[in-house]
């Protein structure tokens, strides 16, 4: 059901009955590595490209997923998935390989929660029992396609961020135990003019406000409602700016439950300069840590508040800004 | 003999952070940055200013890239001078020479033994 202006409620509130997190070696080694159902030492997965790494990690995921809500793929319906590898492809080979009917999204980092939105609403409107979504980045493949080939060696300065290698899918039910999907929030695309494509944490985080208030306006709520609220992949810069924009704009949120998904995936002491980022940042934390804290019954209600820098490599050698969406999803138990 | 070394490091990182600041104010790109410093050598090497640099600050100014640009044209004039117009054409590499063939040498060796393709 629409509820304002761009917030649907979904009355029947869809089931997350099982989710994956799979990743590399470098979020192994990071700070939310127990949370993650599978993990890689190997960049390469043994296979030869970075793309095709990627796209093992999402199969591994949506498998992994599956098998955790009891399912076979045979019982899913719907595929939706997106990547940020040209033309999707890492999800539209998964795709090929769960042969399963399938829609392709594109929300760049958003569409960890571009994904769980459009699968709670067709199992909320009856259009299908169990949907699965996913989505995957990988380091190295990122960086080849948007910037530099890492073995360029080329220098990076402390506002950019760390692409995640890994990979997030959930399987969302009409019925079964899990968390539930209780209502999303489809963002406007906000440009402010940034070009930097090193420093996307604060392209992104007007977007990322635009989204929060609006969820907040259409549902008439404010952030006591919620224990956490995450934005997707703001990183150390972004998240401050985020911080003081909602400030200015007059959006009440204590310090201490809004965080971001690229602040929590490392450790301090790992060189990512100002935190992760990618697809499968939001994804795997949140179908891995947030998930796993929500089932723990730690956290009872958060907002996931997806990221995504709509940007090509086309557009920016072009010297386009950088347009930017963000999608929040609230999750509760 | 010391103070050649001082005036080698001073005047090989001045360059570096000429380079540094291409990239972080200028917003140049890498390759940006690279090509100009390139000009900038064959430039001030057209003006004969370069080898005095070197002789100056040694391996302070003949290793970074500059040095490649005034090597470029240092090859070319000397060319010019014994072969004519054509020299230029003839000689543009002949200097750099063992500095590009080894490049490609060392990548090929080093693409044999690691994976060159991500």
């Amino acid at each position: 059901m629409l509820q304002g202006h761009q917030t649907w409620v979904f009355d029947s509130k869809p089931i997350i009955t099982g989710s994956a997190a799979i990743g590399g070696p470098f979020e192994a080694q990071g700070a939310l590595a127990k949370d993650f159902d599978l993990l890689h030492d190997d960049l390469w997965l043994g296979q030869e490209s970075y793309e095709k790494a990627e796209k093992k990690l999402l199969e591994q995921a949506c498998e992994t997923a599956i098998k955790k809500a009891g399912l076979k793929k045979e019982d899913i319906q719907f595929f939706l998935s997106g990547d940020l590898i040209n033309q999707i492809v890492p999800s539209s080979f998964t795709a090929r390989t769960l042969a399963v009917p399938y829609l392709g999204i594109y929300g760049a980092c958003s569409s960890c929660a571009e994904g769980l939105s459009l699968a709670s609403l067709i199992v909320d409107a009856g259009f299908a029992n169990h949907a699965l979504t996913g989505t995957s980045s990988h380091n190295a493949a990122a960086e080849k396609q948007y910037r530099y080939p890492n073995e360029y060696g080329a220098q990076k300065p402390p506002t950019a961020q760390w692409t995640v290698t890994g990979a997030g899918a959930a399987v969302i039910s009409s019925e079964g135990e899990g968390p539930r999907v209780a209502a999303a929030t489809i963002g406007r695309v906000v440009d402010m003019g940034l070009s930097d494509p090193f420093n996307m944490g604060v392209a992104m985080a007007p977007a990322a406000v635009d989204t929060i208030e609006a969820h907040f306006r259409d549902l008439n709520a404010d952030a006591s409602q919620y224990d956490l609220i995450a934005t997707g992949d703001l990183g150390r810069v972004g998240h401050n700016i985020a911080g003081d924009l909602l400030k200015k704009h007059g959006v009440k949120i204590p310090e201490e439950k809004l965080t971001d998904c690229g602040i929590l995936m490392y450790k301090d002491d790992q060189p990512v300069f100002a935190g992760g980022s990618g697809c499968a940042c939001a994804a795997t934390a949140t179908y891995g840590h947030l998930l796993n804290r929500l089932k723990r019954r730690e956290l009872h209600k958060i907002l996931i508040v997806a990221t995504g820098a709509l940007l090509s490599p086309m557009s920016y050698q072009q010297k386009e800004t950088i347009p930017c969406v963000a999608h929040a999803v609230a999750i509760e138990i | 003999m010391l103070e050649k070394f001082i005036w080698a490091f001073i005047v090989g990182g001045a360059i570096c952070v000429i380079g540094q600041l291409l990239m972080d104010g200028l917003k140049l790109t890498p390759a940006h940055t690279t090509c100009t410093l390139v000009v900038t050598g064959s430039v001030l090497g057209g003006f004969g200013l370069y080898d005095k640099l070197v002789k100056f600050a040694g391996a302070g100014a003949s290793v970074p890239i500059s040095s490649f640009g005034n090597q470029l044209v240092k090859g070319a004039l000397q060319e010019a001078e014994k072969a004519g117009l054509i020299g230029v054409l003839t000689g543009i590499f002949e200097i750099p020479s063992a500095g590009i063939s080894s490049a490609i040498i060392f990548g090929f060796l080093a693409a044999l033994v690691f994976r060159p393709k991500g």
